[in-house]
């Protein structure tokens, strides 16, 4: 059977700010990033959709140790973002101090762009991700 | 099916960076569990063994069946289990299935790790590699990112102010040195008994809010049991100790557990399993060894097995009541922010403290006195794996 969304899909729009989702024909619920089955009611029967990308900060947290390969990055702010239609995505923030970051981020609106990270050894290529930065 | 007790167990120090193998720190775990089994290798039928990363620490794969034939269990089958740091717990699962439904009588199970041997910044990536390849980790998550975005979101969930959740956490860090420092088996063993929280609070911050005492250490080491069928138990030892309840639940990304966060979903559907099986209540639970890979992991962790409500369990440990002589002892053995976290063997080692703790074995500073029901607890991923055990004294 094959997959509605595959990865490399989502991942060439995403490289151009558009972030594809699937919505469940039978719960309605939206599932992103793109699986078989919806992350509701398990269900297949699922379109192809775009997602909004406005929504706000659910959580955060500035890293200040990376992983291997990723030491020139810290720190930088990694954040979880509650999207208007209910998906929660992770991204990074920018556009404001990781050193300064506190809690008044958490509920803060935000738009969404992207960055690549290449790849390393271990990841089978490259896989672009969501940039947020606060709307307004 | 027919019950199922652990009759022997065993365990390495576990440790920073050391020079044995792992098929060796295995070894020394298995002979010691299969000896004080009053068995011999040739007994064992089959062996489980959790493994997360030794593919990447030594360039090892397949292990469990060098192990195998290491410790002179010949062609014997040897099965690998990889579910992050609740592999070990996986494996013991497998294992009791396995005794549980008369196929074996007598196995082995439990796990090996090295990470502390790989140093940070490799660790570092291989424990990332258990948040979403495709997904997550393109962002940069790593695994004490995934525990400092749950600390924030506990504190804005529950309204906590992050200052106050900082110093419960730090409460929860105290509890656990002071039992590891006792613990020779501990990697913080000898240390840290006496910090303060004005030292936890001040040290090197690795992803905000969590400083370096909020985090567990990579550790090497290996735990292993003997499980065997109950009328063979009770020929082997007069200090069965039956594993009466079992669970375990799988979840997927951190962002898709979003109806629940910062509750793990995962381990309370494990969980609840494990109770029902055994047909206790947590109230019933006299000793937890829960998976505290971070000071706030406790704290997610004690209320989602029904020890605490939501939103309390800082103040449990600010009040001694997930301490020795409060509600519940959770982690007397420093748990994995002391004893330490070889994350392939970590749920073999709550198993091994459980044990060990309702025959007396331990040092007096940390014994949990007449204990007779254990749970263990054992968290793979940001939630993906999650496996307990409820475990109960064999004897009067």
């Amino acid at each position: 059977m094959e997959q509605k969304l595959y990865f490399k899909d989502y991942n060439e729009a995403l490289k151009q700010n558009k972030l594809l989702g699937l919505k469940c024909r039978q719960c309605k619920a939206i599932t992103v990033p793109p699986k078989m089955a919806c992350r509701q009611c398990g269900s297949t029967d699922m379109d192809v959709i775009e997602v909004k990308t406005d929504g706000k900060i659910k959580t955060f947290t500035t890293v200040f140790v990376g992983a291997e390969g990723r030491e020139s990055e810290v720190p930088y702010i990694l954040v979880i973002v509650e999207l208007e239609e209910g998906p929660w995505l992770m991204g990074n923030l920018e556009g404001v101090d990781p050193k300064t970051a506190t809690m008044e981020l958490i509920g803060k609106k935000v738009k969404m762009g992207n960055k690549v990270f290449a790849g390393d050894k271990y990841s089978a290529g490259e896989s672009a991700r969501p940039i947020f930065s606060l709307a307004g | 099916m027919q019950k199922v007790a652990v009759v022997g167990v065993g365990e390495t120090k576990f440790s920073g960076p050391q020079t044995k193998t792992e098929v060796e720190l295995f070894a020394e775990a298995a002979m010691e569990a299969i000896t004080e089994s009053n068995l011999t290798p040739q007994d064992i039928k089959a062996l489980f063994i959790g493994n997360a990363l030794g593919d990447i620490e030594e360039g090892q794969g397949m292990i469990a069946s060098y192990i195998a034939e290491n410790i002179g269990c010949r062609y014997v089958p040897a099965n690998r289990y990889e579910g992050a740091c609740a592999s070990a717990s996986m494996a013991v699962r497998d294992a009791f299935m396995w005794v549980a439904s008369g196929y074996y009588d007598i196995v082995i199970a439990g796990g090996v790790e090295r990470a502390a041997t790989m140093g940070t910044g490799l660790a570092t990536r291989t424990f990332a590699m258990f948040s979403d390849a495709r997904y997550e980790y393109p962002s940069g998550v790593t695994f004490p990112a995934v525990f400092a975005m749950l600390t924030h979101l506990y504190a804005d969930t529950y309204k906590i102010p992050l200052q106050k959740l900082r110093e419960q956490m730090a409460k929860v860090t105290m509890q656990s040195y002071k039992h590891g420092a006792i613990n020779p088996k501990a990697q913080f063993f000898g240390k840290n008994a006496d910090i303060t929280m004005e030292k936890i609070l001040g040290s090197f911050v690795v992803c905000t809010p969590l400083t370096l005492h909020d985090c567990c250490p990579f550790s090497d080491g290996a735990a292993a049991v003997v499980l065997a069928s109950e009328d063979i138990a009770k020929k082997l030892t007069k200090k069965p100790v039956y594993i009466t309840g079992i669970g375990q639940a799988s979840n997927g990304p951190l962002g898709n557990q979003n109806d629940y966060l910062p509750r793990i979903r995962a381990r309370e559907i494990s969980s609840q399993q494990a109770y029902k099986m055994a047909g206790v209540k947590p109230d019933d639970v006299d000793l937890c060894e829960l998976h505290d890979c971070f000071s706030i992991a406790s704290l997610i962790a004690a209320e989602s097995l029904g020890f605490f409500e939501y939103g309390t369990a800082g103040e449990a440990w600010e009040n001694s009541q997930a301490d020795i002589g409060g509600k519940v002892a959770i982690n007397p053995s420093g748990g994995l922010k002391s004893k330490g976290h070889p994350i392939g063997a970590t749920g073999a080692g709550q198993v091994y403290e459980i044990v060990k703790q309702m025959r007396g074995e331990v040092e007096p500073g940390r014994q949990v006195l007449d204990a007779k029901i254990g749970l263990t607890d054992t968290l793979g991923g940001d939630g993906g794996t999650l496996v307990n055990m409820v475990l109960e004294r064999g004897w009067k």
